[in-house]
């Protein structure tokens, strides 16, 4: 039987790199992409604990993280088209209108 | 049965070091389209994680709404947007150093408390009949207890839907 801290070392692992991508890359589909990769960490977790727990709710929790993960990224990506549209870059760090 | 234990565990290393070593080269490849295929990899070794967790139904909606769905989505957002100009712009930006530093202060802390909490976490696994027809008993509960929070869901999706409408259309 594989111990449940193993799920959660491998769960803190991928939280971790989503958190680095999240903060150093310049491209904003890549930071989204980080964002899915958190999300599909604490998932794991979710299921991990259901697993131990004998008990579905943490799989719902994970449908309900799906469902978010799903709504983010479609409003995310549209906002990234209408950006691109207007001014041209795609770079988190050039996307400062609102700083003076 | 040690021959089914030791596929069990095989297949959970597996799936782990495939989920690992596939989102490091996510955040770190130059070109979008393959960090988008290195996330799409990764996605696929948490639906294997999933199906070895006994949670049959989370693996299907993993791989057909994640793999079927956002990943359609994230493609062709490159395909709209890519600029060949961004390959050959800095990829990270300035306070790299500080924010991989930080990061990595934030997962020693989880790893000390996930060092202090192993003995309640660790415990002995339940009977393995508690998630077994798996779908009935998600249905179930979430048509029953989660009624509720599922409403408000499909409502968020909506709302989603619409925001993703109006944000990509032409004129506003």
């Amino acid at each position: 039987m594989i111990p449940t801290s193993h799920y959660l070392l491998l769960s803190l692992a991928l939280f971790t790199v989503g958190v680095i991508g999240v903060l150093t890359r310049r491209n904003v589909i890549i930071i989204l992409m980080s964002i899915e990769l958190i999300l599909n960490a604490v998932n794991i977790n979710l299921v991990a604990f259901s697993h131990l727990y004998g008990s579905v709710t943490g799989q719902i929790f994970a449908i309900f993280i799906i469902t978010d993960a799903a709504a983010e990224a479609a409003v995310g990506l549209g906002i990234i088209i209408a950006y691109f549209r207007n001014r041209e870059t795609v770079l988190a760090d050039e996307m400062d209108l609102l700083k003076w | 049965m040690p021959g089914d234990l030791m596929l069990n565990i095989v297949l959970f290393y597996f799936f782990a070091a495939l989920a690992v070593v596939s989102a490091v080269l996510v955040v770190t490849r130059k070109n979008v389209v393959h960090s988008a295929i290195f996330l799409i990899t990764s996605l696929l070794a948490t639906a294997g994680i999933y199906l070895q967790l006994e949670a049959e139904f989370l693996f299907a909606v993993q791989i057909i709404l994640y793999v079927g769905g956002i990943m359609v989505l994230f493609v062709f957002v490159i395909m709209l947007v890519n600029l060949d100009v961004s390959l050959h712009q800095l990829q990270f930006n300035r306070q790299w150093w500080v924010a991989s530093l930080l990061a990595l202060v934030l997962a020693a802390q989880f790893l000390i408390a996930i060092w202090l909490g192993r003995g309640a976490v660790n415990l002995s696994p339940p009977v393995a009949a508690a998630l077994q027809p798996n779908s009935e008993l998600i249905g179930q509960k979430l048509f029953e207890n989660y009624m509720l929070p599922f409403e408000i869901a499909s409502i968020l999706l909506l709302v989603a839907m619409i925001g993703a409408v109006v944000m990509a259309k032409r004129r506003i």
